[in-house]
């Protein structure tokens, strides 16, 4: 621990501003109506995630109307110690060790999914290989010196990346793990494909809400439209 | 004795307010030609949009923060914590895309039928007011919810001000209020957004109807229908436009909204064309992002801009493309209006012309590359050869005679009886050929009732399925 207080100590000053480099994306496969997959990523998000990235835009309330679990059972079974069932998911570290640490503040994850998409999450925070040239060790196919170290390495294991040699320099693909984590590539499969859907779910709580509102909206304009239709062919019968 | 209180209280209302004149003149008096075809809904869905959008925006009002450090925060709260906010704000930002939509559709019918020629140039002109009052209106809007396109959208369209020589950095400085996008900024948007644009809108929209109802609408024909009048001084051709065009209009308005709502319910980001991706993270003066574009309804004007290679030109180029819109009436230089009677070159022109239109708004979101730079231009020059050369092709071209009184065209729904009995003609005919053995025998075209009742019943439990 002490050491890896002092790797992140070191840290250089990274911005993350290039996006995926043009390496292609996998496809999450998340699905949104999955209360038990967006419970387990809800729960995976504070264990893994809350230390360092709020959610400051949605309530434990919110979360446990939403994906019908009981709110004891949300404070008992997601929120960390202490939490009001009132409260947002507020990170607990300063915004001003923070940028010590890291060189930049972790981004709040309300809205990430909205701006990332699920693919992109979810290809990246699979895409972390061993690179001992960077200050945390770990470097991103994705997010090319990300800022942000990987928190999920235990579970996935040690994986590296094939190193081709060519004029523009070294190009990394082709990520392999050497080593397994705690767990088993499928097991870390559904762990990632649950937490990108919690994700997807906080970037906007209303869509599933709204895609069942459509369905009644689509049918009521759809009657409108016969009503009217018919309405103007009475009045238009005699017009030639 | 009640009843007649209420007659009372009307015929003391009516005599103080000319409501029945107003209403005849403007409705049920007002005589349309009567072959309006499906172009002419657009005017219509454009006053819809426009009235959603005040409407959606006034709720938007009493909960958004015009404030730097509130407002992308306000716009989430919006989204999450008031009750319907999100469905008021995706009708506020579909409707934005809504209105360019419905208004360049409104634009390419004045193009097609040439409504923008002797008598109604000032309508024309009012309408284009209008547009330009809609970008405005547009632009300062998609500062408000200050996401990083919000911000860094501004600050690129405003820079180009400073491209002006002599003035151009200090009238900059002005419209921003600060050295670069600010909260300063974010207020006087908001200002102009809320009250000073919306007013000159409606003003607009008010003078743009009055013209309209002075000389008259065109119609798909381009005759004037008060040329032959009934014994009582009606146009032969035309029809009140309350209540035959009030009942069309709400067909129309009925299929708007069925294309409206599916946007809201079911695609609201539009693949990031409606709302911006990047729009999602809050606007970070430190930080540019790699790739800046504007909302689709400014990208083939965007794309000129980017076309050329001088930046001052540049900027004249982007307001010329506008600017030659307004002189349309006096560049064309046909004696037809409708392209029904124009020659063969004008049909051309105009499809060249949206095809430029279309290749520049799609090159406008994409990175300028050298290559799409090149077309770019190639297109900006198609996009003001329409404009430029048309005092000459239209001078040129051999126009056909045009006839006294509206043509009988058939809608939609009058062809699709003889459409349906041709395609199971011509399947009968397929039938033929590929089973001799039943050539001849009714058999062939008969539908099979297991399979129909089959089809029907399983839509039904999908229907079911689907509401469950």
């Amino acid at each position: 621990m002490k050491n890896l207080t002092v790797l992140l100590l070191l840290l250089s000053v990274s911005f993350g501003v290039v996006a995926s480099e043009g390496v292609e994306l996998q496809k999450a496969s998340n699905h949104l109506g999955d209360n038990a997959s967006l419970q387990r990523g809800a729960k995976h998000f504070v264990t893994y995630c809350l230390g360092c990235h709020s959610i400051k835009h949605i309530r434990y309330l919110r979360i446990a109307l939403d994906i019908d679990v009981d709110p004891k059972k949300v404070l008992k079974d997601i929120a960390p110690e202490g939490a009001n069932i009132y409260d947002q998911l507020h990170s607990a570290m300063n915004a001003h060790d923070a940028e010590k640490w890291f060189g930049t503040q972790p981004p709040d994850l309300s809205l990430i999914a909205r701006s990332r998409g699920a693919d992109w999450l979810y290809s990246y925070l699979k895409s972390y290989y061993i690179d001992p040239k960077s200050p945390r060790g770990v470097n991103n196919l994705i997010f090319k010196d990300t800022a942000m170290p990987n928190p999920l390495w235990q579970l996935q294991g040690d994986q590296y990346a094939e190193i081709k040699k060519n004029i523009w320099g070294d190009e990394y693909t082709n990520l392999l793990i050497k080593e397994p984590g705690t767990l088993s590539g499928g097991e870390f499969e559904i762990f990632i494909n649950d937490l990108v859907n919690f994700l997807v779910y906080v970037g906007e709580p209303v869509q599933l809400e709204r895609q069942r509102i459509g369905k009644y909206v689509l049918f009521f304009i759809l009657m409108f439209i016969v009503l009217a239709y018919l309405l103007k062919k009475e009045y238009w019968k005699n017009i030639h | 004795m009640k009843r007649d209180r209420i007659t009372e209280c009307n015929d003391w209302f009516l005599q103080r307010f000319p409501l029945t004149k107003l209403w005849n003149e403007h409705m049920a008096h007002y005589y349309a030609p009567k072959n309006f075809n499906f172009w002419y809904y657009f005017g219509s869905l454009a006053l819809l949009v426009l009235v959603n959008q005040i409407l959606t925006g006034i709720f938007l009002t009493m909960n958004y923060k015009p404030d730097a450090k509130l407002a992308f925060d306000s716009v989430e709260y919006i989204m999450r914590d008031v009750n319907w906010g999100w469905l008021i704000r995706y009708m506020h930002s579909t409707g934005s895309s809504a209105f360019f939509i419905v208004v360049y559709l409104h634009m390419f019918r004045g193009l097609m039928y040439g409504s923008y020629k002797h008598p109604r140039e000032l309508i024309w002109i009012f309408g284009m007011l209008l547009f330009v009052a809609l970008m405005a209106e547009a632009f300062m809007g998609y500062l408000l919810p200050w996401g990083q396109m919000s911000y860094w959208g501004a600050q690129v369209i405003i820079s180009l001000f400073s491209a002006i020589p002599v003035i151009g950095d200090d009238l900059s400085l002005w419209l921003r209020g600060d050295y670069v996008v600010s909260d300063a900024t974010l207020n006087r948007f908001f200002a102009f957004h809320v009250i000073a644009v919306p007013l000159a809108l409606v003003l607009l929209v008010f003078l743009h109807i009055v013209a309209l109802h002075e000389v008259g609408s065109n119609n798909p024909d381009g005759i004037e229908i008060k040329d032959s009048k009934d014994p009582w001084g009606h146009p032969v051709d035309g029809i009140p436009f309350h209540p035959y065009y009030t009942v069309k209009d709400l067909v129309g308005v009925g299929v708007f909204m069925l294309f409206f709502a599916t946007v809201i319910f079911y695609m609201p980001e539009m693949g990031g064309y409606f709302l911006e991706h990047a729009n999602f993270i809050p606007a970070d003066p430190m930080k540019t992002p790699e790739h800046i574009a504007p909302v689709w309804y400014f990208t083939p004007f965007y794309a000129i801009l980017r076309a050329i290679p001088d930046k001052f030109a540049g900027v004249i180029g982007m307001g010329g493309a506008i600017v030659v819109l307004f002189l349309l009436p006096w560049l064309d230089r046909s004696p037809v209006k409708s392209i029904r009677y124009r020659g063969g070159i004008y049909k051309k022109a105009l499809f060249l012309f949206v095809i430029s239109f279309l290749v520049l708004g799609y090159l406008g979101t994409q990175p300028a590359t050298p290559t799409a730079t090149i077309v770019a231009r190639v297109f900006t020059a198609i996009y003001f050869g329409f404009f430029l050369l048309m005092p000459i092709y239209t001078r040129w071209e051999k126009t056909k005679p045009v006839p006294k009184r509206l043509t009988t065209t058939h809608s939609l729904e009058e062809q699709l009886p003889g459409l349906i009995e041709e395609i199971i003609h011509l399947k009968h005919g397929s039938t033929e050929i590929g089973h001799a053995a039943f050539k001849g025998s009714f058999f062939a075209i008969r539908p099979n009732p297991t399979g129909i009742r089959n089809v029907i019943s399983r839509l039904a439990k999908n229907v079911k399925g689907s509401l469950n």
